[in-house]
């Protein structure tokens, strides 16, 4: 490498340094104020425990409807032109540039049982605002459009001469999907959900709004970490770390996944 | 000649980058006088409980009226998360909380002195339904009916905490009986970040009541004529009476400023703002 070359790339890091610390250092910071002794001890405390379960089980279900809904949806952007896709893109996209908070009065609004399918949901006898059925609606709302837009650029990234020499050999529309699609898919279809499963880890504004806030029922780890940053910072703390570090090995994960499939 | 130019330019970043970190912090420590000079302008920067957001933006503006050059900036937000943030060094100048509690937690950590503390005013709490009432709540037993839907701000918030001690006063009442207490709660279905959360979900008919301070209704019908909700009056013997507390951050810039804002605050001027909204005076 020319000298010249070395000057610049150092001039590069300089300038490139500043957001990269930006970003490191607070979430350091968070490590910094707690320890594994204190994560531990606040796993112990009831409240703790009832927010991870209510943020695993109610993540967990997103997650399943997100790969339910979100398959088809994103075959159908990735594999199919239309009239106004861009529009439907669009749409695709406003979730996750929307301020959850907006997310939750809207859901709110629609879900609520004033709502106009919450009322004749509610008319079933199945109440929705205040429960986990709320959590979940909120997580998949707000974490959906991570996968969908991975899943599209999955299947539009499939070579049509793959597909049309398994048409060629008769393969049926099942078997494309089995065998051809999936397996060319995997690695943009995991690090998708993941990514889904991960922001709806962290959903906080649209669940609070939405579902509300109830210990052992709607509160989750964003929720338990609002409160408790007013009340118990150490709890408040160990919780954010945990969360640290949960988001950290599944974008690990993701990355790894990632790099077995295309390497 | 190169490795030269190459540490010149890092050294004079790093020091760039140094002097911008440093630049911000110190004013307030050291207590050195915002210039007015630059900008003409003085503010003063006031942490308010939420409820009191649209009776202090009043109070702020008459009194920005009486002190020509000054801005008063307001944070309002539930007093226990101001606490939070000004015990992490938030410019303030003023503090004003919902509770004893909250202004306790600041005076222990030394940036507010107690016998400067002073209440300005009082809050009552209230229950709120649907106009179309849905669950037909008319009296305090309704609440523990079997079925309902009631949201309550989370006891983090004062007024949470609040709306637990009415429960605890009407469970010791012989006409509620001790069981009151617990099949009320057994009906809330979310405790709430704020008492504005509380009276949102309400309004919208998603719950069929809460707890709300009076001054919560006050603000509405101040702001809109009239309010989506009906309110349930909760008797003295049972109702929680709030004091809210106000006093000057120490290290403040504007010391003499803070004081005079708590003065007015306090004068009968600032005490019919309050009124209007729905707070109780304090007897001086």
């Amino acid at each position: 490498m020319p000298p010249a070359k070395r000057w610049t790339d150092k001039a590069w890091l300089l300038l490139a340094a500043p957001l990269l610390l930006f970003f490191t250092v607070p979430v350091l910071m968070l490590l910094t104020r707690t320890s594994p002794e204190r994560i531990i001890e606040s796993l112990g405390m009831e409240s703790v425990q009832q927010a991870v379960w209510v943020s695993l089980r109610t993540t967990l279900v997103s997650l399943v409807i997100i790969l339910l809904f979100g398959t088809p949806l994103g075959y159908w952007m990735g594999r199919h032109d239309f009239r106004l896709k861009r529009l439907v893109d669009t749409l695709i996209d406003l979730p996750t540039v929307l301020p959850p908070s907006v997310a939750g009065v809207a859901l709110l609004i629609t879900f609520g049982r004033r709502g106009v399918i919450g009322g004749w949901i509610e008319d079933l006898g199945i109440q929705i605002a205040f429960t986990q059925a709320a959590v979940i609606l909120a997580q998949v709302f707000i974490a959906a459009p991570f996968y969908v837009k991975a899943a599209a650029l999955g299947f539009a990234g499939v070579d049509q001469e793959i597909i049309e020499a398994a048409q060629l050999d008769g393969a049926s529309r099942w078997h494309m999907l089995r065998h051809i699609m999936l397996p060319i898919t995997r690695s943009a279809l995991l690090s998708g959900s993941m990514m889904s499963w991960a922001r709806a880890l962290g959903e906080f504004g649209a669940t609070i709004i939405f579902a509300g806030n109830f210990p052992g029922r709607t509160q989750t780890m964003p929720t338990a970490i609002y409160l408790g940053f007013q009340m118990d910072l150490q709890m408040a703390l160990s919780l954010s770390a945990i969360l640290v570090l949960i988001s950290l090995i599944s974008i690990l994960l993701v990355k790894w996944i990632v790099s077995q499939n295309s390497g | 000649m190169r490795l030269k130019t190459r540490h010149i330019f890092l050294i004079l970043a790093t020091m760039w980058l140094a002097a911008g970190c440093r630049s911000t912090a110190p004013s307030r420590a050291t207590g050195t006088p915002a210039s007015p000079s630059t900008s003409g302008v003085v503010t003063l920067n006031v942490s308010a409980a939420a409820s009191l957001t649209e009776a202090f933006a009043e109070i702020g503006a008459q009194f920005e009226e009486t002190h020509s050059g000054v801005k008063v900036v307001f944070n309002f937000a539930g007093s226990q998360q101001l606490a939070q943030q000004i015990l992490e060094g938030a410019p303030e100048d003023v503090f004003a909380s919902a509770n004893q509690k909250q202004m306790d937690a600041v005076i222990s950590s030394g940036l507010i002195s107690a016998d400067t503390v002073e209440p300005f005013a009082h809050n009552r709490l209230v229950i709120i339904y649907p106009k179309d009432n849905p669950a037909k709540i008319t009296a305090l037993q309704d609440l523990a009916k079997t079925g309902l839907r009631l949201v309550l701000a989370a006891k983090e918030v004062p007024v949470g905490q609040y709306s637990l001690d009415f429960l605890d006063l009407a469970s010791q009442d012989s006409s509620l009986g001790p069981d009151y207490q617990q099949a009320v709660l057994k009906n809330v279905v979310s405790y709430e970040e704020n008492v504005k959360a509380v009276l949102a979900k309400v309004e919208l008919g998603e719950a069929d009541g809460g707890i709300v301070y009076t001054s919560d209704l006050g603000n509405v019908i101040a702001a809109q004529g009239d309010a989506q909700v009906g309110k349930l009056e909760i008797p003295d013997a049972l109702n929680v009476i709030a004091t809210y507390p106000i006093a000057p951050i120490l290290g403040s810039e504007h010391e003499a400023l803070s004081k005079e804002f708590i003065q007015f605050v306090l004068s009968s001027e600032g005490q019919a703002i309050l009124g209007k909204y729905g707070f109780l005076p304090v007897e001086k």
